[in-house]
This record gives C-alpha cells, sequence and structure tokens, in this order.
C-alpha cells in the first residue's frame, strides 16, 4: 500500500516536471507573471512528491517488505536497521531516487533563498532544473524502478553487499550526490543567464555560494569514500585512481577551478565567458560520473547496474544536456564582453593559470578513464592506464599550482610589480628552501629511496603554510594588527585561508606517507612477535566469533613499543551469512601522526601450529589525508556562510560594478594615451 | 598594438607553453604507462612483451594452487583453457581468489615462461568473471557453458 504511494508519487512527480521546466521559461519570454510564478511551487510541490517517493522506499526496506524486488535484492532481516537504511541508496534503483532526491531538495534550497533574485530569473533557473528533473524521473520509472513488485515475495531478501555494510558508506553517496546534483543548481544559474543574455558581477554572486556549497559536499564525499575504501578493502589504500574514483575528482577539479572563476567574474566583471563554460563543464562531468559509475561499462564495486537499456539512456541524456548547453553556450557565449584590463602579474593572471591547471589536470584524468573504455568499445583491445601515469600527470600539474596558492590571496587584483611581491615574500621563500635542504641533508632514509621528491614535498607544505601566514599579516601592512581587526575580516576571508591551509596539509600527509609507510606480509604462529615501523605486534592466535549476520575468524594482536603497552588490535575474517562472501575486516589503531593497520590473510596452519597470515602496515600522517578535506569543507562552509551573500543590495551592487566599469575604462583610456 | 594587447599576448604565450610541455609530458608517461592485457595463449605464442609489465588472466586451474614453504609465496596455474601459465604470487591473496575462479593479474613474465605478479584481482562478486577473461575464453571456443548462460544474465 505505502509503497504504491511512492510509485505513484514518482509518476506525479514527472507531470509536476514537465510543468515546471515549460511554463515558466515560457513565461519568462512572454512576460506572463502567473506562468513564471508557478515555478516556485512547483518545485516545492517536487520536493514533497519525491520525499514521499523516497520515504516509502524507505519504510519498505525498514519493515523488510521483500514484495519489492529491489528490497529483495539488497536486504535481508538479519541486518542492523541503520543498514536496512541505508541500503536504499545501495543499489542503482535506489542511489538514482537518492540522485532525485537531493536535485528536489536544491530546487526547494532554490525556491526558499532566492527571495531577492528577479522573478524572470528565477523562472528559468528553476526550468532548467525541471528538465533535469524530468530525464532522472523518467530514468527511474522507465528503466529502474525501484518499486517494481515481485510476487510470490520471498520469505528472505539476499542482503546488502557485505562490503557496503559500514558506516563510511552509509554517508558517503548521499554527501557524493549532493555534491554532484549540487552543480546542477550553478549549471541552472549559468543556462538562465546565457538564455537572458545579461551576465554581469550580479549572476556571479548569486551563483557563488550555491557553487561553493556543492563543492563542499563534494570534497566531504570524496574524502569519506576515500577513508571507506581504506578502512573496508583491507589493503591499507586510500586512493586508487580507480575510474569511479576518477569519476568524481574531474567535476571536484573542474568545480574548484568555477568556484575561483566565479569569484573573477564577481569583483572584477570578467572571464564571463570563460565561469560560464566551467560552469557547464563541472555538470557534464557530474552526470558523467552518474553514467561512468551506474552504467555498467566500469567494472568495480560501484557498477550495480549492467542493462544496457539503462547505459543507454544515460548515454542519450548526457548528450542532450551537454550538446544542449553547448549549443546555446555557441550561440549567447559571443555576445559576452568582458571589460576588465589587467597586468601580466596580477590576481587575475593568477587566477588564470590555477583555471587552466585545474582543468588541464581533469582532462588527463578524463583522458586515462576514457581512452580504455572507448578503445575497448572500437577494436576490442584490452588496455589499462596504470596509477603511475596519474600520479605523474596529478604531481607535475599540482605541483605549480601549489606554488601559486601563495601568490593568489597576496597580488592584487589590476596588477602588482613583480619584484616587490618577491621581497614581501622573502621569508616563505627562505624558510621553505632552508626545508628542502634540510629535509634533504636530515632526513633518515626511506626503502622506496626518494628523498629528493619527499623534501620538494615539505618544500611545498612550508611554502603553504608561511606564504599564508605572510598574506594576512600583509592585510595589515598600512593598519593596527589587532584581534579587533582580524575579527572584522570578513567570514568568507578565512573560509579561503582555511581551504588553502588545508592543501598544505594534504601535501605535508601524502609526502611523508609515502615516504616512510611499510608493510609487510607474513606467516605468523600464536606467541610469535614481530617488528614493523618501531612497533612490536604479538601474535595471539584466532578465534571464532558470530557477528549479527556473520561469522569471524577474529586475529588477536598485542602491540607495544619498547616496553610500553600500546594496544590490542582484532583483525577479522568475515563469512557473511547470506551471500556466503569472505571479507576481510582491518583492524586500525588511528593517531594523528601515524596509523597502525592489520589484515588477517588465510589460515596456513600445519601440524596444528594454528599459523595465519597476516598483512601489517605502518602509516605514518594518514589521518593528514582526510584531515584536508575536512578543513577544506569548513573552509568552504565559511566562505558560502559570508554574510554578504544574504544582503539584499542589489541596486547597491549594481552601482558598484557600473561605477568599476566606468573606472576601469577611464583607466584603460588614460593608459593607451599615456 | 597597445601595450595591453602585447601583456595579454605574452600570457597567453606562457601558458601556451608552460600547458604544452606539461602536455607533451603527461602523453609521454600515458604510452609508458598503458597496460595492456594478453591472454596465456597469447603469452605462449611469445606476442606478450618481455621487457615491460602487462595484465594477463583466465581461471585459476583446480588443485594447482601451492604454497611455498614461507607461507607467504603462492603459485598456481591459469588457463584460457587452451594454454596454460605458471603464476607466482608473493603475498596475500585476495578474499574472493578460489581454484576454478576468473582472475587477473599484473606483472611480468620470465624467460622460463613464469609469470611474476605484482598484484592478484578476483573481483567483489561470486558469480563474476573478468570480462577480459570471459572474452579470452570465447576467443579460444572453451567458454564453459553454464558461464555463457551466466555472463548472458549480467549483462
Amino acid at each position: 500500500m505505502i509503497t504504491d504511494i511512492g510509485h505513484f508519487a514518482l509518476v506525479l512527480t514527472l507531470g509536476v516536471a514537465l510543468l515546471q521546466a515549460s511554463l515558466p521559461m515560457a513565461g519568462s519570454f512572454t512576460g506572463n507573471r502567473a506562468w513564471m510564478a508557478l515555478a516556485r511551487p512547483a518545485g516545492q510541490t517536487q520536493f514533497v512528491l519525491v520525499a514521499i517517493a523516497f520515504a516509502a522506499l524507505a519504510y519498505a526496506f525498514l519493515t523488510d517488505n521483500f514484495g519489492l524486488v529491489y528490497v529483495a535484492q539488497n536486504s535481508n532481516t538479519q541486518m542492523p536497521w541503520i543498514y536496512k537504511f541505508s541500503a536504499v541508496w545501495g543499489a542503482h534503483e535506489g542511489s538514482l531516487l537518492l540522485w532525485l532526491f537531493i536535485l528536489s531538495v536544491w530546487t526547494l534550497a532554490i525556491t526558499l533563498f532566492s527571495r531577492g533574485l528577479p522573478e524572470e530569473y528565477i523562472a528559468r533557473v528553476l526550468s532548467v532544473m525541471g528538465m533535469i528533473s524530468i530525464g532522472f524521473t523518467c530514468f527511474l520509472l522507465f528503466t529502474s524502478n525501484p518499486f517494481q513488485e515481485i510476487f510470490p515475495a520471498p520469505l528472505q531478501g539476499r542482503e546488502l553487499n557485505p562490503l557496503l555494510q559500514d558506516p563510511g558508506l552509509a554517508i558517503h553517496p548521499p554527501m557524493l550526490y549532493t555534491g554532484y546534483v549540487g552543480f546542477s543548481v550553478a549549471f541552472a544559474f549559468a543556462l538562465a543567464a546565457l538564455i537572458s543574455g545579461r551576465l554581469d558581477a550580479t549572476w556571479a554572486r548569486w551563483s557563488r555560494p550555491w557553487t561553493t556549497v556543492a563543492w563542499m559536499f563534494l570534497t566531504i564525499g570524496i574524502g569519506l569514500g576515500s577513508w571507506w575504501a581504506y578502512n573496508e578493502l583491507g589493503w591499507g589504500g586510500w586512493w586508487f585512481w580507480d575510474p569511479v574514483e576518477n569519476a568524481s575528482f574531474m567535476p571536484w577539479l573542474v568545480g574548484t577551478a568555477l568556484i575561483h572563476s566565479l569569484a573573477v567574474t564577481e569583483k572584477r566583471d570578467t572571464f564571463k565567458a570563460w565561469t560560464v563554460l566551467l560552469a557547464i563543464i563541472a555538470f557534464s562531468l557530474s552526470l558523467l560520473g552518474t553514467f561512468l559509475v551506474r552504467s555498467g561499462v566500469l567494472t568495480s564495486v560501484h557498477a550495480f547496474a549492467t542493462d544496457p537499456e539503462r547505459g543507454l539512456f544515460i548515454l542519450i541524456f548526457l548528450g542532450v544536456v551537454i550538446g544542449g548547453s553547448l549549443s546555446l553556450y555557441a550561440w549567447r557565449g559571443g555576445q559576452i564582453r568582458s571589460i576588465g584590463h589587467f597586468e601580466l602579474f596580477s590576481r587575475e593572471s593568477l587566477m588564470l593559470m590555477n583555471n587552466v591547471l585545474l582543468v588541464v589536470t581533469a582532462f588527463f584524468i578524463l583522458l586515462g578513464t576514457l581512452y580504455p573504455l572507448i578503445l575497448d568499445a572500437l577494436t576490442g583491445e584490452k588496455i589499462s592506464v596504470g596509477p603511475p601515469y596519474f600520479n605523474l600527470v596529478f604531481m607535475l600539474l599540482m605541483t605549480p599550482l601549489v606554488l601559486l596558492i601563495v601568490l593568489g590571496p597576496l597580488v592584487r587584483w589590476k596588477g602588482q610589480n613583480l619584484w616587490e611581491t618577491v621581497k614581501t615574500l622573502r621569508v616563505p621563500l627562505g624558510v621553505s628552501t632552508a626545508g628542502f635542504v634540510l629535509a634533504l641533508l636530515l632526513l633518515p632514509p626511506s626503502k622506496h629511496g626518494r628523498l629528493a621528491m619527499t623534501a620538494m614535498g615539505i618544500m611545498l607544505g612550508i611554502w603553504v603554510f608561511s606564504g599564508l601566514i605572510v598574506s594576512v599579516r600583509e592585510k595589515f601592512r598600512h593598519r593596527k594588527l589587532s584581534l579587533e581587526s582580524l575579527k572584522a575580516l570578513p567570514v568568507s576571508y578565512y573560509g579561503m585561508l582555511l581551504g588553502h591551509f588545508g592543501i598544505a596539509v594534504f601535501v605535508t600527509g601524502v609526502t611523508v606517507l609515502n615516504t616512510y609507510q611499510t608493510d609487510d606480509d607474513m606467516r605468523v604462529t600464536p606467541g610469535q612477535q614481530v617488528q614493523i615501523g618501531g612497533y612490536n605486534f604479538r601474535f595471539e592466535g584466532v578465534a571464532q566469533q558470530r557477528g549479527p549476520n556473520y561469522m569471524a575468524q577474529r586475529g588477536t594482536i598485542s602491540v607495544s613499543q619498547g616496553d610500553k603497552y600500546i594496544t590490542t588490535l582484532y583483525p577479522e575474517k568475515r563469512v557473511y551469512m547470506v551471500q556466503t562472501m569472505p571479507m576481510t575486516e582491518a583492524a586500525i589503531d588511528d593517531s594523528l601522526l601515524r596509523d597502525l593497520y592489520i589484515s588477517l590473510g588465510e589460515p596456513v596452519g600445519s601440524a596444528g601450529d594454528g599459523a595465519w597470515l597476516m598483512r601489517i602496515y605502518y602509516k605514518p600522517f594518514q589521518r593528514w589525508i582526510w584531515l584536508a578535506p575536512l578543513l577544506m569543507a569548513i573552509g568552504g562552509f565559511l566562505a558560502a556562510s559570508d554574510r554578504r551573500y544574504r544582503q539584499r543590495q542589489k541596486q547597491v551592487l549594481q552601482d558598484t560594478v557600473v561605477a568599476q566599469q566606468l573606472l576601469d575604462e577611464l583607466l584603460a583610456t588614460s593608459a593607451a594615451k599615456g | 598594438m597597445n601595450a595591453v594587447r602585447r601583456r595579454r599576448l605574452l600570457l597567453v604565450s606562457a601558458l601556451v607553453i608552460g600547458v604544452g610541455v606539461a602536455v607533451t609530458l603527461a602523453l609521454m608517461a600515458f604510452r609508458q604507462n598503458l597496460m595492456y592485457y594478453y591472454t596465456p595463449t597469447d603469452v605462449h605464442e611469445g606476442k606478450a612483451p618481455s621487457t615491460r609489465s602487462f595484465r594477463t588472466g583466465g581461471l585459476v586451474k583446480q588443485g594447482s594452487l601451492h604454497r611455498d614453504p614461507d607461507g607467504v609465496t603462492v603459485r598456481f596455474t591459469i588457463t584460457d583453457l587452451k594454454q596454460e601459465m605458471i603464476v607466482l604470487y608473493r603475498g596475500i591473496l585476495p578474499d574472493l581468489f578460489r581454484e576454478g575462479q576468473g582472475i587477473i593479474a599484473n606483472g611480468r613474465v620470465g624467460p622460463n615462461g613464469v609469470f611474476t605478479a605484482k598484484d592478484v584481482l578476483a573481483k567483489h562478486d561470486e558469480n563474476y568473471m573478468p570480462p577480459e577473461v570471459a572474452a579470452s575464453l570465447k576467443k579460444s571456443g572453451a567458454m564453459p557453458q553454464h558461464e555463457m548462460v551466466k555472463e548472458k544474465n549480467k549483462l
């Protein structure tokens, strides 16, 4: 009964989405206020309908309603309730419903927090959101209906993939999707502005907080995904350059470029065409990510759907969205005029370099991800692109970007003397160079033998950290530095600092981790001790244990350092009862400076000596890898929460922009004359 | 050409040169890191390179798994049901590694024809057969009938 309501709500959603996509858009051209006014209530109704559908599916999971095929395939009465709930998005159909639900939440947010915007503009934004919604609702209803019934209903379900039964994975998809789908807002804002032909600083100001919030969620989502892989896959890695990871990372890179480019468009009224293009690319890559993950062209944990019909649908949808928006861009983009003038060495130039580096990186990751797929489709030849390629490309392009991070906030808009900047930065330059030399001389040798790289990583970390401090100090060159004056700086400024500080944390973490992590596979008998990374591991033995829906072989290892007892770790080898799938559940002792990580292999005992295979990792600075996205996300939150976005000073703003433009033109003409 | 234009030109050319260098290096890295897939038959016919690593795969032959006395090094035979190849691996095998199942391995082949694997992958689903393995079994005309059905159901 309840599931019927859910299904029906989904059908109604399609109707409302059609209405929301068509009438307000038409009204915005004909000036029909009544039609435009439909956009907001339509968006809100859609939210209610999708929420009902989503709640109905969640209810079906929590009440073990195996009359639904989707529930029967992904749930089981023995699962803890939290995993029953997260199983809602544990496979293809439900994760699409989650996508649609999040889209409707974003739509609702637009209807609520856009009171100050012109009616015509908001009608167009919501209409574009409606079009995206049509695509996904059709996809759900026609190819991937989670409410499809099965008769007679099985008594027991197949259970959620045990790999997905992890708290990290319960929250990873919602976060990631909130980020992905959030770029649809930036996309809708850009398209609405393109349609009206009014791309100015006001548009950028409207779009900025939305884009930053989406970026923040995407950052958290990617961080959680990495954390989940580390905890759950059992082999100590935190990033594999797996196509699915790349699919989430590419929109992040372009999204990062977009939030920087939007800043330039807002402050300087330039880079406009480029910003619009970035908004289109960021959302297209989000859709491509959905396509790659959901179509089954990739074989991985994430590839649920292996139905060519679905793949084809997403491909067509992708084609319509990208093709349509790029045609619109080609048609209207030519009319965009940027007026700002800037010197070779100016914040604008630095932002341009930031954008180029980020977009080129995204392009090379796209090449490495898609090339094997395309080659396979065209010639049937099977190849794969190894992680060394991605690592090299990433390092090659990100090193200059990290160098630029310090300059960006320091160098003024329009232009600044290069020599003056170098003088300002003499301390960071000196300290980071000294750090490089000292690291080369003093660092203990590593078995990976790449101390030059390590020293460079440490130099970059020091450079960003000290450079950020100097850039704050520089703000007070002509003012007194006090707690009061620090408080007076806008919140978004601190957001920026924190985000960039996250990069310094990441660079340092990766450098130390890659240089000094060690691991070893070994055969151990009860009572045996092994030394790794200066720690002493004593294997006590393995015992059988029963979990709620699995049986486990549980190892006991006591860890000590010198005479000091540290902890006892219990790695497990689980067999889940329903899917009879064996799984390695690693045991981790984490702290800010190092992780100790143990995976249990298999029993290899002979003559009853109780021997097991075991892998132990010592991973220094592992936590820094996830501290970094956390800092960046908090930075994003601060940036988006700046109160100037909430003030309704449309007119004031427009006046400032006009005044600024006049001033620029005056300066330009006088420069040309003089 | 006025000053503004000249500066823009400088900026653009600097960007083009910088990006050009990066692109060239990246493309070189791309070429070097392409990993090709060769079936045991390909290796037997000498098609696989001996100087660089590649991927291979097949079914693990029943009863072929042997463990060295150190407990950590294993050897097993993979087959595309036409040719066989011995694989040597040091480390813990993945959870889903079973005799009779399909696996994928990265590594190099030595002059003695033994494949030394750096990684061994078995996929997350018990019924799953890596597409490369399925394709090579089909090619050798030796796809077991029930696997064909299973694969069709998957697709």
